[in-house]
């Protein structure tokens, strides 16, 4: 009686509390918007969690936003509002439902979001300097770029004491000290640093479990499904970072996941193939994207998503909270970095993904929406196919745009997919008879 | 000496001529000149668009290419790319995956989603040295100069490596010295084509200008030394034509001919076409640490684009002074299909000129398109509205 009860308790309790928490986190946006309190608006590539909350900002983050009005089905309206309004057919269509949310006042299907008082973003992905450019020319607030500087190229990256690495640091500490006394004049509050190392102390905790979770399926069969279940992981793990709430949410969700390891609990009942997944999911068609593999006994144990969407806590960097202003430079610029490499660089992490998921088969899914995410898939598929045995499907739709969605052509493909996986799977089942 | 050019053809011609065999050069996808270079011995950076300090690669000997596109078919180059990217990613790589050019270093930058995926797609393909030169999107740290001074260093690094020798502080001046005159004559040229714009159409300042991405440097000024005179001493009568600004072409680059229609209805006084070869507004100081003047120079100094982000360079703003500054009546607004940062500023251009009540003409091109018919028309019918307005 007793496992079954812990069972009961534990197993989905990530999903459920994934959910109560987002909840949650929009009713407070959607009371600070009708208090017209400010908030700050950041991406997950670098949010600057860890600062902005010392200042008491609501965090807004556009690129999940947008996102919801895909999975809700309504990205569309927001879409075609934005190109009415001039935006292009062909730029990044979460910036464009957010541009339409703007124009409606921060509505969106959740709720209310605060207009910006300010923006604070990365240059791990160039679309997010112009989009808080777009914010600047709206409500002329301030905006603060943070530029973190990435590898030079495909395994060269510096560490602590080489020159470079420690050039590349100086530039990222110097911006926060530089940011600091600008966000104490937008919200009014003393910078405190031993608040600022109170909440880096609970992003501690998420980095070390986010990377401890994501070691969890390795085992086999898989505990979590890195599409859909990692889909609500990184909502909590970055809209909660730096917050007491996310970092036991993050406790737990280890806990799940080690207890479904050690009992056996797979995500599917019957897993077939483990497969990974390379690109932005197809959030128009969020579900049945995900069934076109479950249906075969597909599972996606790991993908780049939920490293460079994790703004790289995959790393599990931990901050020195006893020199939390260099620590918070260290750790973003190391971590940013593998944000970027996943995605610029990532031949050789995926090479080795394959190898410790023991996985069968890679999804690459670039996107129109995306450039930084999609324009290197090809290339970097034709080398891991020259580098391993494994069989790999490249199916392009969109993350927002559902008139570049074919379900069925996706279909078609996903299809041919496992029946050439089916083979390869019998052809070792004789080889090795 | 006369062997050792790597661009001989203009040389004792007359003006149409020099211009002429200027045209071929550009629209040229073997790039004759890059060949001839390392005939002689030479070695190539490559550095895709859009402001790269060449001066540096100068310095050490090498030829610094300024990686642009080109008028070919992408065959090979198509298979390592998606859909819905630009025609100039593939096309430049296309160039050196079909030999038409050779590289010793290939340098991208982070100025959009998709150009810093280059480093990456590059090094998988080639095994010379392939990187990502960061240049500083916070420009408005007090940090960025000395940062990207650091930065620079780095690149200079690794371009010894390559060149098999030491650049010492009085090379980098001597190239920078090079340089100078050589922002210097293209000052000039831009002159030329705000106040008297009926001597030089706007195809001509074009291919002027662009050839300085294929020869060195020290070629191009002997080039525009020998050419900015004669232009001026051109017998050609002005026109009925409006005076436009061109933007857009600030990485991807619209075909010769497209330029050349826009010239046959307007006179373009000002562009931002190859705005690398032109970003640096100055001369850079020659006393002093050569690197972090070179750094200096390129936040302090320098042009605009849609890729540099930069609190005190508003874009829309940069635009309306380019065509307050030139004394233009209109402005055409294009973006090279599929690229994002044009795309999204087309937004801001065309509502602040808008505000502004400056009439403006907007279009989307990529450069190996090969029919303008309907452009024309269209870019006609705009000229005709405000000639008769």
């Amino acid at each position: 009686m007793a496992e079954t009860s812990s069972a009961e308790t534990i197993v989905g309790r990530g999903n459920k509390d994934g959910a109560r928490l987002f909840r949650e986190w929009f009713k407070e946006l959607t009371t600070a918007a009708g208090e017209e309190r400010g908030g700050a608006y950041v991406f997950v590539m670098g949010s600057f969690c860890e600062l902005l909350r010392v200042f008491d900002f609501p965090v807004v983050f556009p690129e999940i936003n947008s996102l919801q009005t895909a999975v809700r089905r309504v990205a569309h309206e927001y879409l075609n509002e934005a190109e009415d309004y001039g935006y292009s057919p062909d730029i990044c269509g979460y910036v464009k439902a957010d541009v339409a949310t703007q124009l409606r006042g921060g509505e969106l299907p959740m709720g209310r979001i605060p207009k910006p008082a300010l923006a604070v973003y990365t240059n791990a992905c160039n679309t997010y300097i112009k989009w808080a450019e777009i914010w600047e020319r709206m409500y002329d607030v301030p905006t603060f770029a943070l530029d973190v500087p990435g590898s030079r190229a495909a395994g060269a990256q510096t560490w602590p004491g080489d020159p470079d690495f420690e050039n590349d640091r100086r530039y990222v500490e110097a911006q926060i000290r530089e940011l600091i006394p600008s966000l104490e004049k937008v919200s009014g509050v003393k910078f405190d640093i031993d608040r600022l190392r109170e909440v880096m102390g609970h992003a501690n905790t998420m980095s070390r479990c986010w990377k401890k979770v994501l070691e969890t399926n390795q085992n086999r069969p898989s505990v979590f499904s890195a599409l859909s279940d990692g889909t609500i992981f990184l909502g909590v793990a970055n809209g909660f970072r730096g917050l007491e709430a996310g970092a036991t949410y993050f406790e737990e969700l280890v806990e799940e996941m080690e207890y479904k390891a050690a009992n056996g609990i797979g995500t599917l009942t019957d897993e077939q193939y483990r497969l990974l997944f390379v690109g932005v999911p197809c959030y128009p068609i969020f579900r049945r994207f995900n069934e076109l593999f479950t249906e075969w006994g597909g599972t996606f144990v790991n993908s780049t998503y939920l490293w460079f969407a994790s703004g790289g806590s995959n790393l599990g960097f931990e901050y020195d909270l006893d020199n939390p202003i260099e620590s918070l430079a260290h750790g973003v610029l190391v971590s940013v970095r593998d944000a970027m490499d996943s995605m610029f660089f990532q031949s050789d992490i995926l090479a080795n993904m394959v190898d410790t998921f023991a996985a069968d088969g890679v999804v690459y899914h670039p996107i129109k929406s995306c450039r930084t995410v999609s324009t290197g898939l090809a290339d970097s598929r034709r080398r891991l196919m020259e580098d391993e045995d494994v069989a790999s499907l490249f199916i392009e739709s969109d993350m927002m745009d559902k008139r570049v969605v074919s379900e069925a052509q996706l279909k078609n493909r996903v299809d041919a997919f496992f029946e050439g996986l089916a083979t390869r799977k019998q052809h070792a089942a004789l080889n090795q008879s | 000496m006369t062997e050792q050019y790597v661009f001989p053809e203009w040389r004792g011609q007359p003006l149409e001529e020099v211009l002429y065999h200027c045209r071929e050069l550009i629209e040229d996808p073997d790039f004759p000149t890059v060949r001839r270079w390392r005939e002689n011995g030479g070695k190539v950076v490559g550095h895709f668009q859009v402001y790269f300090p060449e001066e540096i690669a100068h310095a050490a000997g090498m030829l610094p290419l300024k990686l642009r596109g080109a008028p070919v078919e992408p065959l090979k180059a198509d298979s390592h790319f998606g859909s819905y990217l630009c025609s100039i990613l593939k096309t430049s790589l296309e160039l050196v995956l079909s030999e038409r050019v050779e590289l010793d270093m290939f340098v991208t930058h982070p100025i959009c989603d998709a150009a810093r995926n280059l480093a990456g797609i590059w090094g998988r393909n080639f095994s010379y040295p392939c990187q990502i030169l960061y240049l500083p999107q916070n420009a408005n740290s007090s940090h960025a100069a000395h940062y990207l001074h650091g930065e620079y260093e780095r690149l200079k690094r690794s371009i010894e490596e390559i060149a098999g020798n030491p650049v010492s502080e009085d090379d980098l001046r001597s190239a920078i010295g090079v340089f100078n005159e050589n922002r210097a004559l293209l000052r000039e040229l831009y002159a030329i084509k705000q106040e008297t714009p009926w001597l030089v159409s706007a195809d001509e300042a074009y291919s002027l200008t662009c050839v300085g991405g294929m020869i060195p440097r020290e070629e191009h000024n002997e080039l525009l030394r020998t050419v900015l005179p004669l232009i001026k001493d051109r017998s050609v009568k002005q026109q009925d034509k409006i005076r436009v600004v061109f933007e857009g072409g600030f990485c991807e680059q619209p075909p010769l001919d497209l330029i050349r229609t826009i010239g046959r209805s307007c006179y373009v006084v000002d562009d931002d076409l190859l705005i690398g070869l032109r970003w640096i507004l100055e001369d850079v100081t020659l006393d002093g640490d050569p690197l972090s003047n070179l750094a200096e120079a390129y936040i302090e100094r320098s042009s605009y684009s849609p890729v540099q982000h930069d609190l005190r360079k508003p874009k829309e703003n940069m635009l309306l002074q380019r065509i307050q500054g030139a004394g233009a009546q209109a402005a055409i607004v294009t973006a090279a299909k599929m690229c994002e940062p044009g795309l999204e500023e087309q937004v801001a251009y065309t509502r602040s000129l808008d505000k502004e009540g400056i009439p403006y003409f907007v279009s989307e091109f990529e450069e190996n398109m090969s029919s303008f018919d309907h452009l024309e028309i269209q870019l006609e019918t705009f000229v005709e509205n405000l000639l008769f307005d």
